[in-house]
């Protein structure tokens, strides 16, 4: 076993042995089956609808009402449940006293950062597969296009890795996890809400370049469906900017 | 095995070690010595390449520490001022984890296991929780972490604090016994520990070394001359005059107690026979006879206090002072 391997394997059982991960996970799992509950209780009411005033069999698309509309709630979910997640990583070491221990350690910043990265990331992954199991129950009572959900589960899991960075960023200024949960959300939110911005200066140049730095356009494309390289171009750059953010950060606090 | 030149480290405009200069060869053991806040954990701090000094080069094992900090790393075992431990691992775990963090796999880590644990004592408590044992057995576990692989140089930053009596013995004797193959550096205010398992001591205080000898040659170097208590059962009226009158002897001050003296005599002179004779010449009854040595104790107020601003004439009134309580007690 490598050094990151063992940084991983010990941050995985640090989830497991504690009750964030199984609290964090129900209540995602709970959000994820409400919400999908609530969409295909809504595509029924209006399958009744289009039935009463056209009469006969109506063709429902669960990817225009059930999945897009998921997908797109996913984004509020996912920002409030991954700086909970991910807040301990560096603050909790900091505090302990062990952060001392792993700079110490014969391994470099990056190991420690990818390990902790890793391990996040794997949680985040296996409750996503978790939630695999709403489509796969839908699939039995209805036809609908595979596709857009793969670029949906694709935009989750980038989308998802992007906030973990953030979270991995913030954990790793301050050694109070409460800072660092609200830090992530800040800057999380923040990116959010400039696309607001953009929108408002519309299609000036500077309107385009915020419009680009928000995550909301990237994702809202995955989630109709579309994979665009500029969107991976994005997700990919922003992800390895906040991990060598990270690495900065966690290198500074040597010099402090 | 570790050379450490003219470092210093400031936190903005606050010096903490002010050009720190020190070796320690291979298999020795040397004892950093200073009141808190005197730079100790900073200067491990530079060392096992947690953080870098401001100016200066600290070597270990011929590696530069600010440029190949991997190679340092690799050869250090150390143990921070709060033991590294994670909660909610048992302790083999965690050493499992320390071993693999240094690269350690397979057999070789499970025999570096159950040695560390076997010189550490803790077999009764291998499959527990770190998280549930007490303050002495996180030390202890602490220290197991430093010595698992068997580092050429350990750095262990107050190894004994939160140690029973016979426990901390026990650490003393494991230290002991890792001189000669392993070079050490510990740091502490248990002046006796210096003494007991340190071929020699460094004294730190403000930032800056204030001496550095063996615990032995330190107490000689700074004693300004030979004391003798001596304590008479009837003394007379003027028995200082009368005892200053011996040849030889330089001040005579008044103990605590009415019958105790103490005689001041240059240093390499042993006068305790022609006071004896003297005082039973005059039949004033003796009832005790010593000379007093200065503890490491003494050394280490003495060099701090001067730090202090203190002059060295206050110095040796103080010095005296002290002498004084000890005769009492």
């Amino acid at each position: 076993m490598t050094p990151v391997q063992a940084i991983i394997a010990k941050e995985l059982r640090g989830y497991f042995v504690s009750p964030v991960v199984y609290v964090v996970g129900a209540i995602f799992l709970l959000i994820f089956g409400f919400l999908s509950y609530l969409y295909v209780v809504y595509a029924g009411y209006q399958a009744i609808q289009i039935m009463q005033m056209q009469g006969g069999q109506a063709q429902l698309n669960l990817n225009d009402l059930v999945f897009r509309n998921l997908f797109a709630s996913m984004r509020f979910v996912l920002l409030i449940i991954l700086p909970i997640l991910t807040m301990r990583l560096f603050a909790e070491e900091r505090k302990l006293r062990t952060f001392e221990f792993l700079m110490t350690s014969p391994i470099g910043i990056n190991e420690i950062v990818a390990g902790k990265f890793v391990s996040v990331f794997l949680v985040f992954l296996s409750l996503l597969g978790l939630t695999g199991l709403v489509p796969t129950v839908l699939m039995l009572f209805s036809d609908f296009d595979w596709n857009p959900i793969w670029t949906g589960y694709l935009g989750m899991t980038l989308l998802g890795a992007l906030f973990i960075s953030v979270g991995l960023l913030a954990s790793a200024i301050t050694e109070n996890q409460i800072v660092a949960a609200f830090l992530s959300f800040g800057i999380l939110l923040l990116i959010w809400l400039i696309s607001g911005l953009g929108a408002l200066l519309g299609d000036t140049t500077l309107g385009q370049i915020i419009s680009y730095v928000s995550f909301m356009d990237h994702y809202d494309r995955l989630v109709r469906g579309l994979i665009d390289t500029k969107d991976l171009v994005y997700f990919f750059s922003s992800l390895a900017f906040m991990l060598f953010l990270t690495h900065r950060a966690v290198e500074s606090t040597r010099w402090k | 095995m570790i050379d450490v030149q003219n470092i210093t480290k400031r936190y903005g405009n606050l010096t903490a070690i002010d050009r720190v200069t020190f070796s320690v060869a291979k298999g020795e053991v040397l004892a950093f010595l200073g009141p808190n806040g005197a730079g100790k954990t900073t200067t491990m701090r530079i060392l096992t390449c947690f953080m870098p000094a401001t100016e200066g080069t600290a070597k270990v094992a011929g590696f530069d520490c600010a440029d190949q900090p991997l190679e340092v790393k690799r050869r250090i075992g150390y143990l921070p001022e709060t033991p590294p431990v994670y909660q909610e691992f048992t302790v083999s775990e965690y050493l499992t984890f320390v071993g693999r963090m240094r690269g350690m796999v397979g057999k070789n880590l499970t025999t570096a296991i159950d040695q560390s644990i076997e010189k550490l004592a803790l077999g009764t408590v291998r499959h527990r929780l770190i998280g549930n044992l007490s303050r002495g057995y996180r030390q202890r576990v602490g220290l197991a972490q430093a010595v698992l692989h068997d580092p050429p140089v350990l750095i262990l930053d107050e190894p004994t604090v939160g140690l029973d009596p016979k426990q901390i013995i026990e650490i003393r004797d494991l230290i002991k016994s890792l001189a000669g193959s392993h070079s050490v550096i510990l740091s502490t205010h248990i002046l006796p520990e210096a003494t007991a398992v340190c071929q020699r001591v460094v004294i730190i205080s403000g930032g800056r070394i204030v001496a550095e000898d063996t615990p032995d040659q330190l107490s000689a170097r700074l004693r300004h001359s030979e004391k003798i208590s001596v304590t008479i059962k009837a003394p007379p009226d003027n028995c200082l005059a009368k005892l200053q009158s011996i040849s030889g002897i330089l001040n005579v001050f008044q103990g605590q107690s009415a019958g105790t003296f103490l005689l001041e005599c240059a240093l390499g002179q042993d006068k305790r026979d022609e006071v004896a004779r003297f005082v039973i010449a005059n039949q004033w009854g003796l009832l005790e006879l010593r000379t007093i040595s200065m503890t490491l104790e003494d050394v280490f107020l003495q060099l701090t206090r001067h730090e202090e601003g203190m002059t060295p004439q206050a110095d040796q009134v103080s010095e005296f002072s002290q002498a004084t309580q000890e005769t009492a007690s």
